[in-house]
C-alpha cells in the first residue's frame, strides 16, 4: 500500500490517520447525524457500531465521498480533506466496501479492478496484479470469473482487492461479515488484522459485538446520529457495548396513561398464523430465514426483535403471505393485512388518489365495477376514524404528510377486520404524533381480537408494544422474554 | 384534484397547445421567408373554414389518429411502450380488406362489421408477440414493436402484390371495396363516416373502462406502480401487462379497419402516413386521458388538414407540420420536467407515460441484494 | 451460378449494409452506454440532407464531415432533453425522428423549391484497391467501393479496440450495465452518455451522407427510409458487439440485395420475404438472451443518480 504523504513511509502505530469532527446531514425531516465524530488512527481496526439508523453509513459514506455533510469537518493525517466523489477519495488513499456492492455482474473480475483507469486496457496486467495482491492478501480470487457468478464472499474479496489495487491505505468495510460464514468471516478479520498491522487503517462497521471485541483495537459507538462513545477495545466489555448502543435511558414511548401496558391473557386459542419448519430465500435465492416454526394468536402482538438482515424480512413476508416458503409450511388465514416498510413503492401508488388506494387492497380478486360510491363512504369513515388528515377528498397520496399516508395504509389493511397484521419498521421517519397514532391503532386492533406481528429496527418500540418476543438472528428464531437486555443480547449474537 | 378541476386542465392543456403549435409554426414560417399571414390563413381555410371542411378535413383525419391515440395511451397508462401501433393499425386494414374481399357484397353492413372485427383481432394478435417477448422473455417492447412493423408494412406488400392484388394486376393495391360494405358517411355531402362516431364512443367506452371496472383499475395501477399493485393488491400484473398490449393492438387494429372501410377503400402499403408515431403525440397531449384524446386527435387532425392546404395554397412543405408536432412533444416533455422541479402536485403525474422500465424488462437480471 | 451474378449480389449486398453498419456502430456505443436513440433515423436523414447541400461548395468527400456534424446536431436536441432533463428515452427519441422528416423535408422544398427536378450532387466513384480488386468473385465487392465502404469496414475494427481494449471504452461498458457502480470507480455516467450518444449521432449523419454522396446522388424526402430502425435491429441481432453489428448488417444487407439475385435465378419468392427474415431472426434472437449476449442492464434506465 502506498501511504499518505507526510508519513514518510513508516507509520507511527496511533498516529490519527481518518477523522470526522461533528458531522451533521439531514434527509428531509430525518436527521441521520447529528454532529457524529469518529478518531481512526494508523495501523488500527477501528470498529463503528451502532443500532440501525444510528448513522455508520451515512457516516462512512460522507468519509468516501457518496454524500456531503451539511456541517462538519474532516482530515487526513492532520490534513483537511472534503471528498465530493468517490475519485476524491479514493485519489486520497481511502476505499469502501459497501453493503451493496458496486460491482457490474455481466464483466470479469480483472474488468471490474480495472475500471476507473484511463489509457489502453491491459487486462492481462491487471490479471497479473489481481493474482499476486490476492495472493500476498490471502484473498483468492479468480480474475477471468464473471462477478455474476460469483458467491458474495468472493464478490467481496473483490471490493476489497479493487481497493488494495488503488493503493488504499485506509479501508472501510460495512458489515462485512453479514454475508459470510463463520470460517470466512475469521479469515477476513485476520486479513484486517494483518493490513492493519502493515500499516493500514480497518474501519469495520460491524454488529457482531463477540467478534468486534476480539479483532477491534478502539471502539466508536453512535446512537440516533451521535457518538456516544469511543473507547479502546481491552478497556470496554459487550454489556457495556450493548448499553451505549441501545440507551441506558428506559423506554422512550409509553401509552397514554404512562404505565407499560400489560398483556391480556391469551386465551388458549388456535394460533391465526402458523409457520412449520419454513425456510424462505431473498430475492437473491440467498436463503435467509431457516427452519422457522412458531405461531402466532388472536388478541395478541407478537413483536420481532432483529439487527438488519438477520431474516426477519423474509419471516414478516412468508407471514404476510407475500412469499412462499422454500421449505416447509405456513398456515395463513384468508385475510392479511400488510404494511411493509417500503410504503412508496410496495404499498402505496403516490399519485393515485386516496380514494384508489383504498380500492387497491383486494383489487386484484374484485370483479365488475369498482363500487366508488361505498368506497367513498367507507374512505370518509376510515380517515375520520384514523385521524388521517388530508387537504381535501380527491387529494392524490402523493400530497399527504408521511405520518398521515402510514395511518392510511393501517386504516386500509384494517378495514376489512382482517385476521392478522403484519407490519414492517410500521414509524420510521414519523413524528411522535403519527408515532403514537400508529402505535394506538396497533393496540386497538389486538385488542379487537386479530393477530398482530410487529418488527420494529427500534427494539425500544418493539419492547412497547409487544406481548410476546421472538428474536430473529442468524436466520433462526428464538422465543425470548420481555427484557430489553436479554433481547438486545440476543439480538446481537452471532 | 376537483371534479371540474378535471375538465378544465385538459382543455387548457389543449388549448395552450393549439397556441403553441401555432406560435411555433409562425415562427418556423418566418425564419423560412413564407408569409405568415397566407400561411395561417390557408391553414384556417383547409381545416376549420366551414362544416363541411371540418368534417371532410379535420375529423376525418382526426379519426385514424384518435383510434391510434387511444391505442398508444391505454399501453402507457398499463406501464407499455407501444411503438407498433403503425403495424398494428397496418394488419388490421388487410384483415379487414380480405375479409371485406371475402364476404358477397349482400352482406351489406353485417360484412362491414365482420371486416372491423376481423381487423380488431388482427391489430391485438399482432400485439399478442411482443407481448409475450416481454412477460417471457424480457425483451424490450421498444425494440420488438418497432420490428414488427417493419415485418407488417412487408407482409402487406406481399399480399397486395400477391393474393389481394386487384384484378388487372397493375397495381399493388388491393380491388376496391364493394360499396355495400362501405362504412356510410355521418355527414351527407362530406367525406365524414361513422368510424368518427365510432372513435369517439370508443374514447367515452375507454374511459368508463379506466374508472369504472375493476379490470381497468388494475390496468391502470399496474401501469402506476406495478410493485404495489402485485404487493398491495395482490394484481397478477404479468395477465394485466398482456391484455393491456392486445387491447392497444386491437384498437389500432380497428383503426386500420375503419381507415380502409371508410376513406380508401382498398389496401395499399402506404396506407399509413406515420398515424403510428403521431399516435404518440396525440396520447402526450392528452395526458393519456381517453377523452381528451378526442380533443389531441382533433387538433393533430386539424394540422394534417390544414397542412396540405398550406402546401396548396400558400406553397408551404408539408414537413413544416412535422416539425411542429415534435416541437410540441419537445415542450411538453421538457414542462414535465419543469413542473417536477416546481414540485408541482397535479397535471403529468397522474397517468403519466411509463417512467423507468424495470430492470427486468430487458433481461432477467437480478436485483441487488436488499437491505 | 457463375461468377458475375455472385459478384454483382456482393457487392449489391455491402453497397446496402455500408450505411447501415456506420449508423449501427454508433448506436452501439450508444447503447453500450444505456442509451437507446430512436431519434436515429432523424440523424440519417438530416446527414442526407446536409451531404446534398454542402457537397457542391465542399466536394463529395468534405461533404461527408458536414452531413456527420448534422446528425450531431439533431442529437445534442435528444441528448438535452432525454439526458439532461431525463425524460423518456424513447417518446424523445421519436419526436427527433419527427423532427428531422419534417425539417429536411421543408428545408429540401425552401432551398430547392417545389420544382421536383432531381438535383444530383457530385457523388464519390468507388476507389479501388489494387491488386486485390482484381480477386475473383470477392475483389470488387470488397476491394471496388466508395469511400465510406472503407470507412464503415475500418471502424468495426476502431469501435472494437476502443470499446474492448481502452479504459474509456471499459467505462463506458460499465455505465450501461451498472452507472452506480461506474461512478463508486469514480467514472461519470451522464457525461459518458452524453458522448456516446453524440458519437451515435455523427454515425447516423455520416450513414445519411453516404446514403446520398455514394450512393443515389440525389435527395428525396423520407429517403431514410427506415434504416434508422433496421439500425437498432441490427445492434440488438449483432447483441450490441461491433463484430456482430457487422454481421447482422451484412446480413439484412444481403436481403434486400437477394431480389435482385432471385431475379437472376429466376425464382419467384416474393421479394417481402427475404426483406422480412432478418427482422424474425432479430426477434427469435433477443427472446433466447443468454448471460454474455444480452442487453446492456441499464439499457434505456433513467438513473436517479447526478454524474
Amino acid at each position: 500500500m502506498v501511504l499518505p504523504p507526510g508519513t514518510n513511509g513508516t507509520v507511527t502505530s496511533g498516529a490519527p490517520r481518518l477523522a470526522l469532527h461533528a458531522i451533521s446531514r439531514r434527509y428531509g425531516g430525518l436527521q441521520a447525524l447529528d454532529g457524529a465524530s469518529l478518531n481512526a488512527a494508523a495501523g488500527e481496526v477501528h470498529a463503528l457500531v451502532g443500532e440501525n439508523g444510528a448513522g455508520k453509513t451515512t457516516l462512512m459514506k460522507i468519509a468516501f465521498g457518496l454524500e456531503t455533510p451539511d456541517s462538519g469537518s474532516m482530515t487526513l493525517d492532520g490534513a483537511p480533506l472534503a471528498p465530493r466523489s468517490p475519485r476524491d477519495a479514493m485519489r486520497a488513499g481511502i476505499g469502501m466496501v459497501q453493503q451493496h456492492f458496486a460491482l457490474v455482474d455481466a464483466m470479469t473480475v480483472a474488468e471490474n479492478v480495472a475500471l476507473g483507469g484511463t489509457g489502453t486496457l491491459d487486462l492481462h496486467a491487471t490479471a497479473t496484479l489481481i493474482t499476486r495482491i490476492s495472493a500476498d492478501a490471502g484473498l483468492p480470487l479468480d480474475p477471468h470469473a464473471r462477478v455474476g457468478t460469483l458467491p458474495l464472499s468472493a464478490q467481496q474479496r473483490l471490493e476489497i482487492v479493487k481497493a488494495l489495487a488503488r493503493n488504499t491505505h485506509t479501508l472501510i468495510l460495512d458489515e462485512p461479515t453479514a454475508v459470510l460464514s463463520p470460517d470466512e468471516s475469521r479469515d477476513l478479520l485476520t486479513w484486517a488484522r494483518r493490513f492493519a498491522d502493515d500499516g493500514g487503517t480497518v474501519i469495520l462497521i460491524a454488529h457482531k459485538l463477540r467478534e468486534i471485541l476480539s479483532i477491534a483495537d478502539r471502539i466508536t459507538v453512535l446512537r440516533r446520529g451521535r457518538t456516544i462513545l469511543e473507547t479502546r477495545a481491552d478497556a470496554t466489555t459487550e454489556t457495556a457495548l450493548a448499553h451505549a448502543m441501545l440507551g441506558l435511558t428506559p423506554l422512550a414511548v409509553r401509552d397514554k396513561d404512562g404505565r407499560r401496558h400489560t398483556s391480556i391473557a391469551l386465551r388458549p386459542t388456535n394460533p391465526i398464523i402458523t409457520l412449520r419448519g419454513v425456510t424462505a430465500t431473498d430475492e437473491n435465492g440467498a436463503e435467509r430465514l431457516r427452519d422457522a416454526t412458531l405461531g402466532v394468536h388472536a388478541g395478541e402482538i407478537l413483536g420481532i426483535a432483529a439487527i438488519e438482515g438477520a431474516g426477519q424480512r423474509e419471516l414478516l413476508r412468508v407471514m404476510a403471505g407475500r412469499l412462499t416458503p422454500l421449505r416447509g409450511t405456513a398456515t395463513l388465514p384468508a385475510s392479511i393485512g400488510w404494511v411493509p416498510e417500503d410504503r412508496h413503492r410496495d404499498a402505496v401508488v403516490l399519485d393515485a388518489t386516496l380514494l384508489e388506494n383504498l380500492a387497491l387492497r383486494g383489487a386484484g380478486s374484485r370483479k365488475g365495477l369498482v363500487a366508488w360510491n361505498t368506497l367513498r363512504g367507507q374512505a370518509a369513515a376510515m380517515m375520520r376514524e384514523r385521524d388521517v388528515r388530508a387537504p381535501e377528498p380527491n387529494t392524490t397520496m402523493r400530497q399527504l404528510s408521511g405520518g398521515n399516508q402510514q395511518k392510511f395504509v393501517i386504516g386500509r389493511e384494517l378495514a376489512d377486520d382482517p385476521r392478522a397484521l403484519v407490519v414492517e419498521n410500521p414509524t420510521r421517519g414519523l413524528d411522535i404524533r403519527a408515532t403514537t397514532s400508529v402505535h394506538d391503532a396497533l393496540r386497538a386492533a389486538r385488542d379487537a381480537g386479530t393477530a398482530v406481528v410487529v418488527y420494529s429496527s427500534d427494539l425500544d418500540e418493539v419492547l412497547a408494544l409487544a406481548d410476546r418476543i421472538i428474536v430473529v438472528a442468524g436466520g433462526r428464531t428464538y422465543d425470548v422474554p420481555n427484557d430489553r437486555d436479554l433481547v438486545g443480547r440476543a439480538m446481537l449474537d452471532a | 384534484m376537483t371534479r371540474t378541476h378535471a375538465v378544465t386542465r385538459p382543455l387548457l392543456d389543449l388549448l395552450l397547445a393549439g397556441v403553441l403549435a401555432v406560435a411555433v409554426l409562425s415562427a418556423l414560417l418566418a425564419i423560412s421567408g413564407y408569409s405568415v399571414r397566407d400561411a395561417l390563413s390557408a391553414l384556417w381555410q383547409g381545416a376549420f373554414s366551414s362544416w363541411s371542411v371540418i368534417a371532410s378535413g379535420t375529423l376525418l383525419r382526426a379519426t385514424p389518429l384518435l383510434f391510434t391515440g387511444l391505442a398508444v395511451a391505454v399501453a402507457f397508462r398499463a406501464g407499455i411502450l407501444n411503438i407498433g401501433a403503425e403495424g398494428q393499425l397496418l394488419l388490421g386494414a388487410t384483415a379487414a380488406t380480405a375479409m371485406a374481399i371475402a364476404v358477397p357484397a349482400s352482406f351489406g353492413l353485417i360484412g362491414t362489421m365482420l371486416a372491423l372485427c376481423a381487423g380488431l383481432i388482427a391489430g391485438g394478435a399482432w400485439a399478442f408477440v411482443p407481448a409475450l417477448l416481454k412477460v417471457r422473455f424480457g425483451v424490450l417492447e421498444v425494440i420488438s414493436t418497432i420490428m414488427l412493423n417493419v415485418v407488417a408494412l412487408n407482409v402487406t406488400g406481399l399480399l397486395v402484390r400477391g393474393p389481394l392484388q386487384e384484378p388487372t394486376r397493375t397495381f399493388p393495391q388491393s380491388p376496391l371495396i364493394e360499396q355495400a360494405l362501405r362504412l356510410p358517411r355521418l355527414m351527407t355531402g362530406t367525406r365524414l363516416h361513422i368510424g368518427f362516431a365510432l372513435a369517439v364512443l370508443l374514447a367515452i367506452g375507454m374511459a368508463w373502462f379506466l374508472h369504472a371496472t375493476a379490470s381497468g383499475f388494475r390496468l391502470r395501477m399496474t401501469g402506476a406502480n406495478s410493485r404495489a399493485a402485485s404487493s398491495a393488491g395482490g394484481v397478477d400484473v404479468t395477465r394485466v401487462t398482456v391484455l393491456a398490449f392486445v387491447l392497444s393492438g386491437a384498437l389500432a387494429g380497428l383503426g386500420g379497419a375503419v381507415e380502409v372501410t371508410g376513406v380508401t377503400y382498398a389496401l395499399y402499403e402506404n396506407l399509413s402516413p406515420g398515424y403510428g408515431f403521431t399516435a404518440i403525440a396525440v396520447a402526450l397531449l392528452a395526458r393519456l386521458n381517453p377523452i381528451a384524446a378526442v380533443g389531441s386527435a382533433i387538433v393533430f387532425g386539424a394540422l394534417e388538414a390544414g397542412a396540405s392546404a398550406m402546401q396548396r395554397e400558400a406553397h408551404v412543405p408539408a414537413g413544416m407540420v412535422g416539425v411542429v408536432e415534435a416541437c410540441v412533444i419537445l415542450m411538453l416533455l421538457a414542462s414535465e420536467w419543469v413542473g417536477e422541479r416546481l414540485a408541482s402536485t397535479t397535471s403529468w403525474n397522474r397517468g403519466a407515460p411509463p417512467r423507468t422500465p424495470e430492470p427486468s424488462s430487458v433481461s432477467a437480471a437480478p436485483t441487488p441484494p436488499s437491505p | 451460378m457463375t461468377a458475375a451474378p455472385l459478384a454483382d449480389f456482393l457487392d449489391a449486398s455491402i453497397r446496402s449494409a455500408t450505411p447501415l453498419l456506420i449508423a449501427a456502430l454508433g448506436e452501439t456505443i450508444a447503447e453500450r452506454s444505456g442509451v437507446i436513440n430512436v431519434g436515429l433515423e432523424g440523424a440519417i436523414i438530416v446527414g442526407c440532407l446536409a451531404g446534398l447541400a454542402t457537397a457542391s461548395t465542399l466536394g463529395p468527400a468534405p461533404a461527408l464531415l458536414a452531413a456527420a456534424a448534422a446528425g450531431v446536431a439533431i442529437t445534442a436536441v435528444f441528448a438535452l432533453v432525454a439526458i439532461g432533463l431525463v425524460a423518456d428515452q424513447i417518446i424523445t427519441g421519436t419526436a427527433i425522428t419527427m423532427l428531422g422528416l419534417g425539417i429536411t423535408s421543408t428545408l429540401y422544398r425552401v432551398i430547392y423549391g417545389d420544382s421536383g427536378a432531381a438535383l444530383s450532387a457530385p457523388t464519390l466513384g468507388p476507389i479501388g484497391i489494387p491488386l486485390l480488386k482484381d480477386l475473383p468473385i470477392l475483389g470488387r465487392p470488397l476491394f471496388q467501393q466508395p469511400l465510406p465502404t472503407y470507412v464503415a469496414f475500418l471502424l468495426v475494427p476502431t469501435v472494437w479496440w476502443w470499446l474492448y481494449r481502452t479504459h474509456a471504452g471499459l467505462a463506458l461498458r460499465a455505465t450501461g450495465e451498472n452507472p452506480a457502480a461506474a461512478r463508486a470507480a469514480g467514472a461519470r455516467p451522464r457525461r459518458i452518455q452524453l458522448w456516446a450518444t453524440l458519437f451515435g449521432g455523427a454515425c447516423g449523419g455520416l450513414a445519411g451522407g453516404t446514403l446520398v454522396l455514394a450512393q443515389v446522388g440525389t435527395f428525396a424526402e423520407g429517403m431514410s427510409a427506415g434504416r434508422g430502425f433496421i439500425a437498432i435491429a441490427i445492434v440488438a441481432l449483432g447483441r450490441w458487439h461491433p463484430v456482430g453489428a457487422l454481421m447482422a448488417a451484412l446480413l439484412f444487407g444481403m436481403a434486400s440485395a437477394l431480389q435482385f439475385l432471385g431475379q437472376a435465378l429466376g425464382l419467384t419468392i416474393p421479394y417481402q420475404i427475404f426483406l422480412a427474415i432478418p427482422y424474425v431472426l432479430t426477434l427469435t434472437a433477443l427472446g433466447i438472451a443468454s448471460g454474455r449476449y444480452r442487453a446492456p442492464a441499464a439499457l434505456g434506465v433513467r438513473p436517479n443518480v447526478a454524474a
